[in-house]
């Protein structure tokens, strides 16, 4: 059976429509229906526990979230937790590809061992990261510091954003190691022993030839976690519930408190709203960018 | 097609998915904490229904900020997903007020509603009638170890101050490797550091609002009850003081890393069981100690079992709360876990019974404790809200959570108690001014 | 560091040969240390379940008695496999549902493509990152009006939209890689859109597609969120049995890693078994 080129263009675009339509429509009302809501609400005095202070409440949700200290706070925490995450994840991704990609004695069994805390979940693996190795008293870590004479650190007193940075990456860091690794493989290793055979060095291997190779595959590192960084819960809410202070609330954290302290839904549905404007205009500059790295 | 061969496992999964379950019997979704009374509470679910063949329990037992959260979101939109609820003295005026919780006035006579103590029975009851049974209570105190205070040859005194309590504190502080001075609340969360600080505050003549509902926070009485807090932990606490909470302190004092405690008197069971507890022989009560004044100095709290009006099993319902809530119960848990695991503070039948008061000999002074406290009068200036260590508003949730976080940041040394108390002043001001309270 | 592959550096000489050797020595060395650091939490918290609370919290050693004692402590307070079943089910459901919705909508994405193709692709994306805590009450309002709390149909409907996007994603980059003529030539032959989804693409495309569904899987049990604010006990998940041992009491840390344990086991252990079959997978498509 034949088509004319016309014709053909015509069928493939109402195919694409109907074959795409569950998914489009699926997503649309999943998110159309509660951003609706959500919009609604957020122009609206509700709050669960109030049940007599209803109505019509303009902009105030929003000028009430806006003129918040902490606001700001959060937004500057959220910003360099994903920050410091995805620098840790991308570079120490990147150098342990290279290690696990080398030949050595039970390679296989380190790779799996290495690439486990993907598998954890993310409330148990805070737990473990705050009873047992960063706990004041009965932690590892702080066993090892008075072993080698240092104080005990109170980690998440003395570190906090840093101590969740750490709890975060340790749990990315597989994921990128194992999409890397995967891209590892691919490289094509004549070129690279051609490269050997002109005088190229390990490093200037490594930065001519293996990283441009995995510029692809760290771009979809990036993206991935991005999606799931932004909006980091279950780390926070379990170790430091946002502190001491604010150090360690982001934007999540901080919608959660107007939400599920306050029961506040006017706010916290303007708080929703204000993270979907963000997470547009991440999603149009940032990943954009990286999508860029894709096309080819 | 190779993909049939994921089918099995989704079509079982969709089939588990769809079976509902069918029973003749009447099913109660119990939600509760897992503290350890309740877990006792659960591992007795067979006694309960030996007695009550006709009703089966399902436990939903989880961490307590992840309960509070869930059941207030369910009860506030009408989700009926729970049949009892564990709620505080904190939640059900509030709750009761609104309409959400069932009254309990059909209460049957052997349940003897008149052997409950009053001041819990008062908390939890709205214009006269309870709206939750109380399933333990508990007030505050100090505990210390008497083999500490022998060598160091101090003596307690009869009613401790703080100024005592911090020069105890640095005597005994270090003298044994690991030994902090004081164990004292540190971990953000209005009924975490912010139920001892309000006590703490009370005590030095401070207050949350005046009368006209204007927050009070950097007020002088504050600024120096903090500041005393602060340094205290500082110089003379447990390492990490900002993360511990009850049950951090409760692990600590019992490993003997503390030469004082102040908090909850239902400690006081565990720490003297001699399973659980390294310095059970050794352990001393002296009440909590005060500074300007006793008033408000040690506070209420229960725990109680409510029925929320959502619930289609009103009855079975009833009948498992006023089960729970029992001199049977009290008895059922003394004959089988050990009188020291009784549920306490709730019944003057628990503390005229002999086996009890010799088993555990810290029970008058519990009793005392919890009576002498009242919620409408616990501040030496006068306020307009009610609880010792709470505001019973639905504000102070937050409120207090946030509070309780600018003060952890103060103890961390992140900022000064004054910047810390002035933060929230003001972030305590926005949430009233918003809430209507008081004019912006 | 080097990165060459070892079977490249041909050995010239004795000293050559030794040297080969000492840097392969080194990298196995280095190369275990560092997978078993990255692993010590989750070896720690194993060891740790097998322990009596006394010793869990004594001084970090290796030696000590086994004991079973944990265990039996969190099976006695919560059924572990009526959890354990839910999570089963709410994992594998939601994936298959995503994969089914999401197959042909991938495919009109590759194949088909249109000037809004790339948009409507981030825009999916993009739909991920509102964080979940702001829509609870819209949704937890529905659901009530639905019927749907504390279902496991609930949960399923919950996880599939919110992994769609990735999945959808996913998929796109593997059918993009797919040499066109081939489904060029099978319509030549006559074969019509199912017969090209379903005899050439899935065959051909079935690494990258069981690798995103194993993604979806993960992604799907150790979800946190939903799973503790839409069930209550019939549908209640892995994550809802560890929010019961989640607050210490007393003695705490080796009931809580015996449970850790138990929540984690089943997803650890599909990992391990499949992340050959996962990095083969991902070789195909985006990450290539």
């Amino acid at each position: 059976m034949t088509k004319t080129r016309a014709s053909g263009r015509t069928v493939g675009g109402l195919r694409t429509l109907f074959l795409q339509a569950p998914a489009v429509t699926l997503l649309l009302l999943w998110m159309i229906v509660p951003l609706g809501m959500t919009l609604w609400f957020s122009f609206q005095y509700y709050n669960l526990l109030m049940p007599d202070m209803a109505g019509f409440a303009g902009v105030e949700n929003y000028q009430y979230l806006l003129t918040d200290p902490a606001l700001w706070k959060a937004m500057g925490n959220t910003l360099l937790l994903v920050g410091w995450v995805l620098a840790i994840t991308v570079i120490g991704g990147t150098l342990l590809a290279v290690l696990f990609q080398q030949d050595f004695a039970g390679r296989g069994i380190a790779r799996v061992l290495a690439i486990s805390p993907f598998f954890v979940m993310p409330t148990v693996s805070a737990l473990v990261w705050k009873n047992m190795m960063m706990h004041p008293s009965n932690g590892v870590l702080s066993w090892l510091f008075e072993s080698v004479g240092l104080p005990a650190l109170d980690w998440f007193s003395a570190l906090p954003l840093t101590s969740i940075v750490i709890i975060v990456a340790w749990q990315w860091l597989p994921f990128a190691l194992l999409i890397l690794l995967t891209a590892m493989q691919s490289l094509d290793e004549d070129q690279v022993e051609a490269a050997r055979m002109d005088g190229a060095g390990p490093v200037a291997i490594f930065f001519f030839i293996t990283l441009p190779h995995l510029k692809r595959a760290i771009s979809v590192v990036i993206m991935i976690e991005m999606i799931f960084l932004l909006t980091i819960f279950a780390e926070i809410f379990v170790t430091t519930s946002g502190g001491p202070g604010l150090a360690t609330t982001n934007l999540a954290y901080l919608i959660y408190i107007r939400a599920l302290l306050d029961f506040d839904v006017g706010t916290a549905s303007a708080g929703g709203v204000i993270a979907i404007i963000l997470a547009n205009i991440v999603a149009i500059f940032l990943v954009r960018m990286v999508a860029k790295n894709l096309e080819d | 097609m190779r993909l049939a061969r994921h089918l099995p496992v989704t079509t079982l999964a969709a089939a588990i998915a769809i079976s509902g379950h069918a029973q003749a019997q009447t099913e109660i979704t119990v939600a509760t904490v897992n503290n350890n009374d309740m877990v006792i509470m659960q591992s007795l679910t067979d006694a309960f229904e030996e007695a009550h063949p006709d009703i089966t329990l399902d436990w939903v037992v989880l961490e307590e900020n992840v309960l509070r959260q869930r059941m207030t979101t369910d009860i506030a939109t009408g989700g009926g997903q729970f049949d009892v609820m564990t709620i505080g003295t904190y939640e059900v005026p509030i709750w009761a007020e609104r309409g959400w919780l069932s009254p309990l006035d059909n209460l049957p006579d052997d349940y003897n509603e008149g052997d409950l103590l009053a001041s819990v029975r008062d908390g939890l009851s709205l214009d006269g009638t309870l709206h939750a049974l109380p399933f333990y209570a508990e007030s505050s105190m100090m505990y210390y170890r008497k083999d500490l205070f022998e060598n160091a040859g101090i003596e307690m005194s009869e009613q401790p101050t703080w100024e005592e309590v911090r020069e105890w504190a640095g005597e005994l502080h270090g003298s044994e490797d690991g030994l902090a001075g004081i164990c004292l609340r540190g971990k953000p969360g209005w009924g975490e550091n912010m139920a001892f600080l309000t006590t703490l505050v009370n005590t030095y003549g401070g207050r949350w609002f005046d009368e006209e509902w204007n927050p009070e926070l950097n007020s002088e009485e504050w600024v120096s009850a903090i500041q005393f807090y602060v340094d205290l932990l500082n110089d003379y606490g447990p390492p990490g003081a900002s993360s511990n909470g009850f049950n951090e302190n409760l692990a600590l004092f019992s490993r003997g890393n503390c030469a004082m405690w102040v908090d909850a008197t239902s400690a006081a069971g565990k720490l003297f069981d001699e399973n659980e507890s390294d310095v059970a022989d050794s352990l001393g009560f002296a009440p909590a100690p005060i500074a300007e004044t006793p008033k408000g100095s040690h506070w209420l709290w229960s725990w109680a079992l409510a029925i929320p009006a959502s619930s289609e099993k009103q009855e079975a319902a009833l009948e498992f709360i006023t089960w729970a809530t029992s001199e049977e119960y009290i008895e059922l848990v003394g004959e089988t876990q050990g009188w020291t695991s009784v549920p306490p503070g709730t019944r003057e039948s628990t503390y005229a019974n002999e086996q009890y008061t010799e088993a555990a000999p810290f029970a008058d002074f519990v009793l005392n404790a919890i009576k002498e406290t009242d919620p409408n009068d616990s501040t030496l200036k006068p306020n307009p809200y009610v609880g010792v260590q709470t505001v019973n508003i639905p504000e102070f949730q937050s409120i207090g959570t946030q509070v309780g976080q600018t003060i952890a940041a103060a103890l961390t040394g992140d900022t000064t108690v004054e910047q810390a108390l002035d933060n929230a002043q003001r972030a305590t001001e926005r949430t009233m001014q918003r809430a209507g309270y008081i004019e912006r | 560091m080097t990165t060459l592959s070892s079977k490249t550096a041909a050995p010239r000489s004795a000293s050559g040969w030794r040297s080969a050797q000492a840097k392969r020595a080194m990298i196995t060395v280095l190369g275990w240390s560092v997978a078993l650091v990255i692993f010590f939490p989750i070896f720690w918290m194993i060891l740790t379940g097998f322990k009596t609370e006394t010793a869990a919290i004594a001084d970090p050693t290796l030696i000590f008695s086994p004991t079973l004692e944990s265990y039996q402590a969190v099976q006695a307070r919560s059924g572990y496999t009526r959890f354990a079943l839910n999570s089963v089910a709410v994992a594998f459901g939601s994936t298959f549902f995503a994969l089914l919705i999401a197959i042909p909508c991938a495919y009109a994405m590759a194949f088909l493509p249109t000037k809004r193709t790339k948009g409507t692709l981030l825009w999916m994306l993009s739909t991920k990152m509102l964080p979940s805590v702001g829509v609870l009450v819209p949704i937890y309002l529905i659901f009530r009006d639905v019927g749907l709390l504390d279902t496991r149909t609930g949960l399923i409907i919950v996880y599939t939209l919110m992994n769609l996007p990735i999945v959808v994603w996913m998929l796109y980059t593997f059918f993009k890689d797919m040499p066109k003529d081939i489904l060029e030539a099978g319509r030549m032959d006559g074969a019509s859109t199912l017969q090209e989804v379903c005899f050439l693409l899935l065959p051909l495309t079935l690494p990258g597609i069981a690798s995103t569904g194993l993604l979806s899987v993960i992604l799907s049990w150790n979800e946190a969120f939903w799973s503790l604010n839409l069930t209550t006990s019939s549908a209640a998940p892995l994550t809802a049995y560890i929010a019961s041992f989640s607050s210490p009491e007393g003695l705490f840390w080796a009931k809580l890693s015996a449970a850790s344990t138990m929540a984690i086991a089943p997803i650890l252990i599909l990992g391990w078994m499949t992340q050959k079959q996962m990095v083969r997978g991902l070789t195909f498509g985006a990450v290539k």
